[in-house]
């Protein structure tokens, strides 16, 4: 029969480090969904020359690794003495990624928006506000939905580079057991089913809005 | 009273309308035909103030629609518009789509917009979609439902923009017939239209453009049976 020497503790050391995960990608999801909401919205509302800077200092995020971010951000704050805990910095690094990326989401989802639908709502005398919140944003969650669940398990699984401040999150954790007790297939299998059992309930939610929203279709 | 004065307006170097004067009273219908790329989409444009004009002025009730002074917003309730496009808001039900506006601008409560609603869409005959989602209607009904909208914010104007063209034929019966009503009923009108024989049956006037310029109006009798202009013939002769 199989057996392991993974005790509960063990058990519990590891989702510990899920829960690490989980704050981690909450915050760096959170932060960068209103920060990829807000410049989605000026990227989509102003011309394009005018957002360059803003477009640019974006594709910088988009494109640099994670890692090289994450220790970049890192090395910065401490020479600067700002004392930043690296928890708090990989959440800041990991939000301005997810930003960079969901900012992209949200002003093709905005762009996808009719322009005759829109004209439609101003003409009722609908204020631009009333128009973004009554018409534009719900047309737009649609398009921007399956993108964004897609940007947030990315994100999920991408925080695990934040192992390299040193912080314990589910793989840091699971390598550290690895090494102390030297059964690395079935400790990664666990990890994995972790990452799946945290990963699966936003892809449900994702799939059954899909489907209410297809309904009207 | 929509009183038009010299309007010109451009589209970077492209002249769309080159001084239009137009004076529509009170409960009157004025029918606007013309080619492609005429302007006659972008003059309906710039009466409600989404679009801003070069030179010239627009007045509705008075008020000089592309004032800085002129709250837009406020304006546009009197300014109903229908748009040849179809624009029904599509994650809202047909009576979420026309109770939108009147909640919202005009701070109706729920039940108050519902009435009004209501009323409105038994009027072009949708009353039993109500709670349909526009996905599930047909052209004809979804331009209906867009008047309906438009007639729940009770305006004092309506402009329709070729409202029919995009259906095919056999329903473009039903929503001419819900113009028809709405122009007996006094509504004051500009409608942009293809459908000649509804321009002659509805309208007061018949205005004519050709290449940004009014080229010719006057009562549907003389455009249609005795038209001065040249270009109103030749326009008029490679329709029928
Ligand atoms: N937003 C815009 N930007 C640039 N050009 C435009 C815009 N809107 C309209 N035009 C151009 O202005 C001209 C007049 O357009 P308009 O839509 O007013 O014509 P129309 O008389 O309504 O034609 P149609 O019968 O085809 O609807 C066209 O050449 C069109 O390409
Ligand atoms: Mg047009």
């Amino acid at each position: 029969m199989f057996e392991t020497s993974l005790t509960l503790n063990d058990l519990m050391f590891m989702l510990k480090g899920a829960g690490v995960t989980l704050m981690v990608t909450f915050f760096a999801v959170t932060g960068g969904t209103l920060m990829g909401l807000a410049f989605g919205v000026i990227r989509a509302q102003f011309k394009p020359w005018v957002t360059l800077p803003l477009a640019f200092v974006l594709d910088i995020f988009r494109s640099v690794p994670l890692l090289i971010q994450l220790i970049l951000a890192n090395a910065f704050q401490a020479i600067a003495g700002y004392g930043i805990s690296p928890f708090v910095t990989s959440c800041i690094v990991l939000a301005l990624y997810t930003a960079a990326y969901c900012t992209e989401i949200v002003r093709g989802a905005i762009a996808a928006v009719p322009a005759v639908t829109r004209r439609a709502a101003r003409s009722l005398g609908l204020t631009w506000r009333q128009d973004m919140t009554q018409v534009v944003f719900p047309m737009a969650l649609r398009v921007a939905l399956p993108s964004w669940i897609g940007l947030t398990l990315g994100v999920m699984k991408d925080s695990a580079l934040v192992l390299w401040l040193g912080i314990i999150e589910l793989l840091r954790a699971s390598q550290i057991l690895v090494t102390r007790l030297q059964e690395p297939m079935f400790i990664l299998l666990v990890a994995g089913a972790i990452y799946f059992v945290l990963s699966f309930p936003i892809a449900r939610l994702g799939a059954q809005l899909e489907k209410r929203w297809k309904e009207n279709d | 009273m929509i009183e038009i004065e010299n309007v010109h307006k451009s589209f970077g170097s492209l002249k769309v309308l080159k001084g239009i004067d137009l004076t529509v009273a009170k409960g009157e219908v004025v029918s606007v035909i013309g080619g492609s790329g005429s302007g006659k989409s972008t003059l309906l444009t710039c009466i409600n103030g989404l679009e801003p004009v070069d030179s010239g002025r627009i007045l509705v009730e008075g008020v000089e629609v592309h004032a800085r002074s002129t709250d837009l917003n406020k304006l546009r309730r009197k300014i109903g518009i229908v748009f040849q496009q179809f624009n029904a808001f599509p994650h809202l039900t047909v009576l979420e789509n026309v109770t939108l506006a009147p909640r919202k601008v005009k701070g109706m409560s729920k039940r108050e917009a519902e009435e009004i609603a209501v009323k409105q869409l038994d009027h072009v005959g949708l009353g039993d979609k109500k709670s349909v989602y526009p996905s599930r209607l047909s052209g004809g009904q979804q331009q209906r439902m867009a008047i309906a909208r438009a007639l729940a914010m009770s305006p004092g104007y309506m402009l329709f923009d070729e409202v029919t063209s995009a259906l095919d034929p056999q329903l473009v019966g039903e929503v001419l017939d819900t113009l028809k009503l709405l122009a007996d009923d006094g509504m004051t009108m500009i409608c942009v239209t293809h459908e000649m024989g509804f321009a002659r049956d509805v309208s007061d006037r018949v205005a004519f453009f050709d290449q940004g310029v009014m080229a010719e109006i006057g009562p549907p009798e003389q455009i249609f049976g005795d038209a001065k202009n040249e270009a109103t013939r030749k326009f008029l002769s490679s329709v029928r």
